[in-house]
């Protein structure tokens, strides 16, 4: 990389710890990482990865995908060129470098685990490629060998023919440089005979130079996955690492990233939710999780310790206060027991949930993640995500006779169910939402996939409200 | 060859299945060909065999230290028939032993199936079940064009190609590039060959042109030439796949013309007497006045012609035995069940030539070492042998002998770029 222009690229970034923008993640990092950036970086790359992922599955043009991770980015884990001024490059990069590394250690572990994250931080990559300023991309990849061969102009001249007939994207053939690589290194060019192959060798056009980089990126990560995971059983004596790693694979394999924790009122003035509004509130706002659980209290007069936990802390994030919800349950269980024992038994348990006895915990209703991953519910119980824990048919019949009266139909189920069937459970949980609230395909909670409970019962009230603004102003 | 059925001509006697392990069975060969050294590897010691219990009863994950083993096993569950699968990371027969989900597979043969039962909407000699001497036509058309693509565009040298037993044929790629693929690679190579595409409801099944260009990709256009010297003897005269009225209906739909096409439909419902080739030198006639009128209909008239060529003896691969490494696949030289005959290799530059029918079957060959052994004494097939002599070569005295001799050179080769890459790489890299 000599020649006058890298030079003015070296003289112009040489004060940069990390130069590119783009990264090959090739290089473990050898500095110290406190435990809270080791936590804090990658919960934010995942992020970005999770809505990545589910941006995939829910079939969203490149295009889209684009505008998603650009949102995401932004948000969480924002990546400037080396024209932007006034920003920590450096600091930017480093968050990104080290979260990728972070999240390897977590995603090594299983064969899911691997094969997911390489999908998803190959798109995550190839975005960023395809956004990157052009000069720097240039300078990005002139700092690797790519194993590419130019084709010199007496073999071009050789095979022009075949070289026009197998590079239908290519006009003019005389201006494109060929190069070549080994066919296994660009395998989806092959796949779809976008080159001309010769003994094994694949003629790539510069246009299409870009596979080989993706390709390199793929393999390069698939190899360092499977090495990472040979390696990992070392890192199992640290017990502050291990925990935050189970929870960070946990949160990709559920499909929602790490979903901030709702743990108190979700200030959509809920000091007003009244015990006797929770009926009306279940039937329009709630997610079938929690409309399960309502529908079955409301049947059984009853619901099992781990029901009433999953329920009582959802209905207290709602906005639901410590004697309403004491009416509340109250009510619930009505004849089936007497004074006595729900105040022994039931009361102290809803204060302590309200952190008014024992530890004195404010504690956080659970996240979609827990809800799939924790305490699988019983035969008996009600408690989990359906999603995850019901079967077809009985997922079927639970969604049209919880949803039928706010527009879901027969005709939405199929794609419900090859998302549920693809272990994709926030992503038909997010599709339900968009039905039953008019929402145009794909577009989600504001872009974003359910996570938890509370969000999608929080946009739907919040959404209604809207919906009364503009009816008001209207009259 | 007998006229009546004997005793050694059923396929489905442990007795027959057993000699036929027992003195026939190229067991050596077989090893040094997965193996591709003489002292025993990883890739044939983590490698997965599966064996077919008479009754359908099937078990996995198998393996084998030696050939000697391997034998023995055999030997001693007697099955109908055993297949070969990838080399994994660990010993298959270890897999209660390793955690779920540990046993991974590394390298494998790329393999290709080619089944006459999809050829069952064009050829018209058999159906089903069925393959003749004329519909074996189709086969070696297939093998003529996937064979030199394999060895020109993606350059691997280590082909062998294996009649399947009925109505169908294998191939193994053993180059060290090929046994390392990954799935999606593999993936890739079928994107690559696969032609044919769509179900019974799709009358145009291929459809490779980009819409702005006459030229199609030059893999393919090697294809086509290939073919189009191959069509009038196999489609024209040997199968006269355009006699019936549906039959050339199904032609006519694939003239994108629709001029030309309403014309010959004219033409040909008032001459039902009309051949297929004088109803495709119709077609070719056609082109021709073209040239005259102008380029761009003759040129889309040719390309029409080019696909229906391309539609009906283009290679049909089964995709899915190909795109994934742990899938199994029949070893070669086992007995087909139904037919008795042996799966033996066939010559890839004489395939034209091979005759399904006329392959070695389990009993003709348990004769023939019985004639060899006794002198033209009388069939007795039962002979007892010590069952762990893997070197015991019966076969020599057989027809058989031609298809082993076949396998050992093509052995021969594979070990030779073994070498080769010992010798470049230093000794140690070579258990792959
Ligand atoms: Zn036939």
């Amino acid at each position: 990389m000599q020649g006058p222009t890298s030079f003015a690229q070296v003289k112009k970034h040489h004060f940069l710890k990390f130069p590119h923008r783009l990264n090959f993640y090739d290089k473990p990092p050898q500095d110290d990482i406190t435990l809270e950036d080791f936590e804090t970086f990658a919960i934010e790359r995942l992020r970005v990865l999770a809505e990545i992922e589910s941006a995939i599955v829910r079939n969203k043009t490149f295009e889209e995908l684009k505008a998603t991770v650009k949102t995401q980015s932004d948000k969480h884990l924002p990546l400037n060129s080396n024209t932007a001024r006034s920003i920590d490059k450096d600091a930017e990069r480093r968050r990104d470098y080290l979260s990728h590394f972070v999240l390897r250690l977590a995603m090594c572990r299983s064969e899911e685990l691997r094969r997911r994250f390489v999908k998803a931080e190959m798109t995550l990559f190839r975005i960023r490629y395809e956004t990157d300023d052009s000069a720097e991309r240039e300078d990005f990849l002139n700092t690797r060998d790519f194993g590419w061969i130019a084709v010199d102009a007496t073999e071009k001249a050789e095979l022009e023919k075949q070289l026009q007939a197998s590079s239908s994207s290519v006009t003019d053939i005389k201006k494109e440089t060929f190069y070549k690589v080994r066919w296994t290194r660009v395998p989806d060019l092959v796949e779809k005979r976008k080159v001309f192959l010769k003994q094994g060798w694949a003629y790539v056009p510069g246009r299409e130079q870009s596979s080989i980089v993706f390709q390199e990126f793929q393999t390069m990560l698939e190899g360092a996955l499977e090495r990472t995971a040979k390696a990992l059983p070392r890192l199992d004596e640290d017990t502050r690492i291990m925990p935050i790693l189970s929870h960070l694979g946990e949160g990709f394999l559920s499909g929602v990233g790490v979903a901030s924790e709702y743990a108190s009122a979700d200030g959509l003035g809920g000091d007003d939710v009244k015990a006797d509004m929770i009926d009306e509130m279940a039937r329009k706002h709630w997610p079938l999780c929690m409309r399960h659980l309502h529908d079955s209290l409301r049947k059984d007069r009853h619901l099992k310790h781990y029901g009433r936990l999953q329920y009582g802390l959802f209905l207290k994030v709602v906005g639901l206060s410590v004697e309403e919800a004491i009416i509340f349950w109250r009510k619930a269980f009505g004849g089936t027991m007497t004074d006595d024992k729900f105040n022994k038994e039931y009361k102290y348990n809803i204060r302590h949930s309200y952190g008014l006895e024992g530890k004195r915990m404010n504690y956080p209703a659970p996240t979609c993640q827990k809800i799939i991953t924790q305490n699988q519910p019983g035969v008996t119980e009600c408690h989990g995500c359906p999603y995850r824990h019901f079967s077809t048919d009985r997922l079927q019949t639970a969604l049209l006779s919880a949803y039928s009266g706010q527009g879901l139909t027969t005709g939405d189920l199929p794609e419900i169910i090859s998302a549920v069937k693809s272990e994709h459970f926030h992503v038909a949980c997010t599709k339900v939402f968009e039905v039953t609230h008019g929402i145009p395909r794909g577009q989600g909670l504001d872009g974003e996939s359910v996570t938890h409970p509370n969000q999608y019962a929080a946009k739907s009230r919040e959404l209604e409200k809207a919906a009364h603004g503009k009816d008001e102003k209207m009259e | 060859m007998a006229d009546k059925m004997d005793v050694e001509d059923d396929a489905s006697s442990p007795e027959v299945m057993t000699a036929f392990y027992q003195r026939l069975y190229p067991f050596k060969s077989i090893f040094t060909w997965l193996n591709h050294q003489h002292a025993p590897s990883r890739l044939f010691t983590h490698r997965e065999f599966a064996f077919t219990l008479p009754g359908d009863t099937y078990i996995r994950y198998n393996s084998f230290n030696t050939a000697e083993e391997l034998k023995r096993q055999v030997l001693r569950l007697n099955p109908s028939r055993f297949e070969i699968g990838a080399v994994y990371n660990a010993r298959p027969r270890d897999k209660k032993t390793l955690r779920a989900g540990a046993l991974a597979p590394t390298l494998r043969e790329l393999v290709f199936d080619i089944d006459m039962t999809d050829y069952d909407a064009i050829r018209t000699c058999c159906t089903g079940k069925g393959i003749c001497k004329r519909c074996w036509g189709f086969i070696a058309a297939a093998v003529k064009v996937m064979d030199p693509a394999l060895r020109e565009h993606f350059g691997w040298n280590h082909l062998l190609w294996v009649y399947s037993g009925r109505r169908g044929i294998h191939c193994w790629v053993s180059d060290e590039e090929a046994m390392r693929l990954t799935d999606e690679q593999r993936r890739a190579v079928m994107g690559w060959l696969e032609v044919i595409k769509g179900g019974r409801d799709t009358a145009k099944k291929v459809n490779i042109r980009v819409s702005s260009r006459k030229d199609i990709h030059p893999s393919l256009q090697a294809a086509v030439d290939t073919l189009r010297l191959l069509f009038p003897e196999l489609i024209l005269y040997d199968q006269d796949c355009f006699a019936e009225e549906e039959q050339w209906k199904t032609l006519l739909e694939l003239i994108s013309d629709g001029d030309t096409a309403t014309k010959l439909r004219h033409k040909w419902e008032k001459d039902p007497q009309r051949s297929s080739a004088e109803k495709w030198d119709d077609v070719r006639r056609e082109a021709t006045n073209m040239k005259k009128d102008g380029k761009a209909q003759f040129d889309k008239l040719s390309a029409s012609m080019e696909d229906i060529i391309l539609q009906y003896m283009y290679p049909r691969l089964d995709a899915e035995v190909s795109k994934h490494r742990n899938h199994l696949l029949k070893a070669p030289f086992c007995v087909h069940p139904s037919t008795g005959r042996v799966c033996v290799p066939v010559d890839p530059a004489k395939v034209g030539d091979f005759d399904p029918e006329g392959v070695p079957t389990v009993g003709m060959l348990l004769r023939e070492i019985n004639v060899a052994r006794t002198d033209g004494g009388a069939a007795e097939v039962k002979q007892e042998t010590p069952a762990d002599v893997v070197e015991q070569s019966d076969w020599e005295q057989t027809s058989l002998k031609l298809y082993v001799d076949m396998l050992d050179r093509h052995v021969q080769g594979i070990m030779a770029e073994t070498r080769r890459i010992k010798r470049e790489a230093g000794d140690s890299s070579m258990d792959f």
